[in-house]
């Protein structure tokens, strides 16, 4: 009895295929939006900015002082209550946050753009520059920053201006390092040694093909550097050395709140809230984005 | 080999959770193994050998991978049941496992003494002092120069080899009546791969223990191992006596497995190597996980799975080969050598 | 075992490279010295004007601008400066002309004290709790302690302090808000009862990036072969935790320590000024609010040098413990 499930198969129509467990190629942008945290808090931000940048539709003046309306709880005409000088606390917590958020913001990128501007040119040159970039840093990083924030605030005139520029040259000292670091390891890399050997441009080469390879991590350490500005700027307003009134900030408001606790806790209580939620929100995107940038399984 | 059996497997199956799917392991393995005697377990990379291991160990994660069906018994328990507590006692003491890498084996931070007592005390009831003597000796039994001072060192004064010695140093510390080895020179130069085998073959004689060693390559199976049980694709698929399956193998993939072995007199020879690669074990294949690969596959074997067939009573194969009504192929050369010369064997000639 | 003559030969690497490592400090000590002479230098206002009365003559006002050494090349001030500080002269407060050396010695046992209960009740509280998470990753008690670490690590220091003020002493009325000490009194008690809300602030501050860190390091411990092999061994996770990992995860936290440990003597501005906690940190805001240059001055050098010697510290500590560097 002949059996044909039992004849030898023609090989050439057998061919055996490659093993891919992974169906869809997972980009970092497809992870960190499938990563609950990250886009919890990046909803977080986003709304908190519109809100914050909105403040010019309420209909209360953020600096007219009206004694009458002085320290009243949160009601529905004053969803924040008012302070001590009877203006709409809510209105102010917005205009409060513009200034903590743009403070925030832009000193990290004075910050990120120094430190990646030093760590590559010192990863990438080597050496004796590289040499010298590194003490450079050495002293900085033996600064007490905070300290010396203080300082600077004490004597140059406090404003914000001031405030964005001494915060972001105090702390690009991180993003550096691990920039430079970043910078020795991609330097060694087949292509990058190609466009070397051809005689590319030094600036060139690391616009065109290093800055992209040490973006991933510049943007981590933003993040983080964005959530240490915010909280570095509203502990000098809250020691009264920041943003000045009638100008106002988070942190300064907290400074103003310490005289009504127990009388008007609330004064204490949205300011911080919102910082907290803030740096959170900040620190949970930077570890997010760490997490898709280096999946670990 | 009429001992006793010491570790019984039936149906063993793991599988591991990932978001793309559990990942079929180990699927249905069924093995004995008997006091006194060195069973290897061959094949590729990604067969299921360090699974299989780690299952009778019961060290894979509880939270990436479970146990699915199956019993492993050993000295009267079934260890895919036991408890964390029973276990505990039972590796180390009673079955001890040496694993691929000796650079990372051992805790960079500790000295080697404090390695091996820790083991010692665990088990036995033993004074620090007396423990400490204990080390010493095993140091010098794994064949250690000096061991008094080496005693107090850490392991990135040791060489590959050396550190090899120390982590068998710790396995054997307890006696265990099962020693695993998985892969335990692979990592390591081929002169001191040969010694390390001769070490664990010496101490094998000293204590009586039943080995289980872990290789994909065939090449040293040869002076080590009593019976081979060859692995693909989280099955076995052939095992055997040393002689029969280096010198009667019946399933293609063994045969791909000897041609691939890298011999002496291969001279203008092309090493062979076996092609494509091993099945996706999310999905395995319906029939024959090997058919794929195999050039000598059956219609039937993409369509049912082959049983295991009996050719000696200690030797069976899994492939669809050796039904009667398979047609005759012819193996490859190599392998038409190796059944003349076996043949001789079963005669009672002495080969050389 | 080592014989002597070998334990020698070790020590003396060992002092070497402890000597080389500080003469590399010394630039640092040099810029940091500079710039703490910048700082009353480029201060706003002219140090003579303390000095001036209203009807003194101009050559009274030279004069006492050559007493005080102002007529200089400014690189000669600089090294007379330099010269007076070595000799422990670091000037007199401009607030109540009391030695600045005084003040910061008087106010030193304070700011350890605070620090120093912090930072070990710190490390007691994360340590384990960071262990404990990494055993049980991804469980409720790993994803609940992760939360209080966010939150540890991000909410701001002084609005942190201030809940507990408002919670604690001004509704519950349970316990002192400010300073150290209630007038007249001079009890244990009582300095406790001051402690513990700046203590819990500091405490709460500090455990979010000493847990993180501690579980962060463990995790990467617990996937290394020797933890397998450990199991493999016999031996339960909590053995191995407790005698092979918390040394080696102990290892990276001492260099954290080590950046924290000029914390310990500067001390914590923020929470000194919230609780009013008559230390170092205290003293320097005060400082600053009336452009007190002498003790601003010293502060800086005196928190520069102590960023060095912690980083010092902590890679020498560094050295000792890890055998695989020890060599
Ligand atoms: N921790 C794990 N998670 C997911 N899959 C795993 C894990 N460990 C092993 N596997 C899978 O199990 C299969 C068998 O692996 P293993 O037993 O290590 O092979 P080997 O025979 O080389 O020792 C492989 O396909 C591998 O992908
Ligand atoms: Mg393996």
């Amino acid at each position: 009895m002949h059996d044909v499930r039992y004849e030898l198969l023609n090989p050439a129509t057998l061919g055996s295929k490659q093993v891919t467990y992974t169906e869809r190629r997972e980009t970092v942008l497809y992870r960190l939006f499938h990563d609950r945290r990250a886009v919890t808090a990046g909803s977080v931000l986003v709304l908190l900015t519109i809100i914050c940048l909105l403040a010019f539709l309420s209909p209360y003046d953020p600096n007219q002082l009206s004694i009458m309306d002085k320290l009243h709880a949160p009601s529905w005409a004053h969803w924040f209550g008012t302070d001590d000088h009877g203006r709409d606390y809510f209105t102010r917590i917005l205009y409060g946050g513009q200034v903590s958020l743009a403070v925030g913001l832009l000193s990290m990128l004075i910050a990120v753009s120094l430190g990646t501007i030093v760590g590559t040119v010192s990863g990438y040159l080597g050496g004796v520059i590289d040499g010298l970039f590194m003490r450079f840093l050495d002293v900085f990083m033996s600064l007490p920053s905070f300290f010396i924030l203080m300082i600077l605030n004490a004597y140059l005139k406090p404003s914000v201006q001031n405030m964005i520029i001494i915060i972001g040259l105090l702390s690009w000292m991180d993003v550096a390092r691990i920039v430079r670091s970043q910078t020795m390891s991609i330097k060694e890399q087949e292509f990058m040694l190609y466009a070397r050997s051809i005689g590319v441009r030094m600036w060139r080469t690391i616009f065109k093909h290093l800055i992209p390879g040490v973006m991933p991590s510049i943007v981590v350490a933003a993040s983080l550097n964005v959530a240490n500005a915010i909280l570095t700027e509203s502990a000098l307003s809250f020691l009264g050395l920041g943003v000045q009134p009638p100008a106002s900030s988070w942190g300064s408001m907290l400074n103003n709140a310490q005289g009504y606790l127990g009388t008007a806790s609330y004064l204490a209580i949205f300011p911080g809230v919102l910082i907290l939620i803030v740096i959170l929100s900040f620190n949970v995107i930077g570890d997010a984005l760490r997490d898709a940038l280096e999946p670990t399984e | 080999m009429t001992h006793s059996k010491i570790l019984e497997i039936e149906d063993l199956t793991v599988s591991f959770h990932t978001r793309v799917g559990d990942i079929q392991a180990v699927r249905g393995v069924d093995l004995e193994l008997y006091k006194g005697e060195t069973l290897a377990i061959v094949g590729e990379s990604g067969s299921g050998k360090s699974v299989t291991a780690k299952a009778i160990m019961r060290l894979l994660s509880k939270k990436q991978s479970s146990i699915k069906q199956g019993s492993i018994l050993f000295d009267g328990i079934d260890l895919s049941h036991a408890s964390e507590g029973q276990m505990m006692n039972i590796r180390g003491k009673d079955i001890a496992m040496i694993f691929q890498d000796p650079m990372t084996s051992l805790n960079p931070t500790l000295t080697i003494e404090r390695q091996i007592i820790e083991t010692l005390r665990m088990h036995q009831k033993l004074t620090k002092h007396e423990a400490q003597k204990k080390a010493v000796e095993l140091l010098e039994m794994v064949g250690i120069p000096q061991p008094e001072i080496r005693n107090k060192q850490y392991p990135h004064q040791f060489s590959g080899g050396m550190r090899q010695r120390v982590v068998i140093a710790i396995a054997i510390a307890c006696n265990p009546k099962i020693l695993i080895a998985d892969e335990p020179t692979t990592a390591l130069d081929v002169t001191i791969q040969a010694k390390i085998l001769e070490l664990l073959k010496d101490l094998q004689k000293k204590m009586d223990t039943s080995i289980i060693f872990i290789t994909h390559d065939l090449g040293v199976v040869a002076n080590m191992a009593n019976r081979v049980a060859v692995m693909y694709a989280g099955k076995i698929v052939e095992i055997g006596t040393v002689d029969e399956i280096f010198y009667n193998p019946k399933h293609p993939y063994t045969w791909g497995l000897i041609c691939s072995m890298p011999t002496l007199d291969l001279k203008d020879k092309e090493l062979y190597t076996i092609p494509g690669s091993p099945p996706d074990l999310i999905h395995p294949p319906k029939g024959d996980a090997f058919a794929p690969r195999n050039p000598y596959a059956l219609s039937i074997d993409t369509l049912e799975q082959p049983p295991m067939f009996r050719i000696s009573d200690t030797h069976y194969a899994a492939t669809w080969l050796l039904d009667p009504k398979a047609p005759k192929v012819s193996p490859p050369d190599e392998i038409l050598r190796r059944q003349q010369i076996f043949e001789r064997l079963e005669a009672g000639e002495v080969v050389q | 075992m080592a014989t002597p003559s070998l334990l020698f030969w070790r020590e003396l690497r060992l002092s070497r490279m402890i000597l080389r490592r500080m003469l590399q400090i010394v630039p640092l000590l040099f810029v940091i010295s500079v710039i703490s002479f910048a700082l009353v230098k480029l201060s706003p206002g002219d140090p003579v004007k303390m000095f001036v009365t209203p009807n003194m003559h101009p050559e009274d006002v030279e004069r006492i601008r050559r007493s005080l050494g102002l007529n200089l090349p400014i690189y000669e001030q600089y090294f007379r400066w330099l010269g007076q500080i070595v000799h422990g002269n670091l000037g007199y407060s401009l607030q109540n002309s009391q030695p600045v050396l005084g003040q910061i010695l008087q106010r030193l046992p304070a700011t350890i004290g605070l620090m120093g209960t912090a930072l070990a009740a710190t490390l007691i509280i994360a340590i384990p709790l960071g262990l404990v998470a990494a055993k049980y990753e991804n469980t409720w008690i790993d994803r609940l302690l992760n939360m209080i670490s966010y939150i540890s690590i991000s909410i701001p220091v002084f609005w942190f302090g201030i809940l507990l003020i408002e919670f604690f002493s001004v509704k519950l009325n349970w316990l002192p808000s400010l300073g150290m000490q209630t007038i007249g009194e001079n009890s244990f008690v009582d300095l406790a009862q001051h402690a513990i809300l700046p203590v819990t602030t500091l405490t709460f501050q500090g455990c979010g990036a000493y847990y993180r860190y501690v579980r962060s390091n463990t995790l990467s411990e617990i996937r290394k072969s020797y933890v397998e092999f450990g199991h493999a061994k016999g031996l339960s996770i909590w053995k191995l935790l407790w005698s092979h990992i918390l040394k080696n995860v102990m290892l990276p936290v001492i260099t954290l320590l080590g950046m924290s440990l000029p914390t310990l003597i500067s001390g914590a501005y923020i929470t000194e000024s919230v609780f009013s906690w008559p230390g170092l940190g205290l003293l320097s805001v005060d400082a600053i609010f009336s452009l007190d240059y002498p003790i601003i001055m010293a502060m800086t050098l005196f928190s520069g040098l102590m960023l060095i010697l912690g980083n010092l510290f902590a890679d020498m500590t560094y050295q000792f413990v890890d055998p695989r560097i020890r060599k």
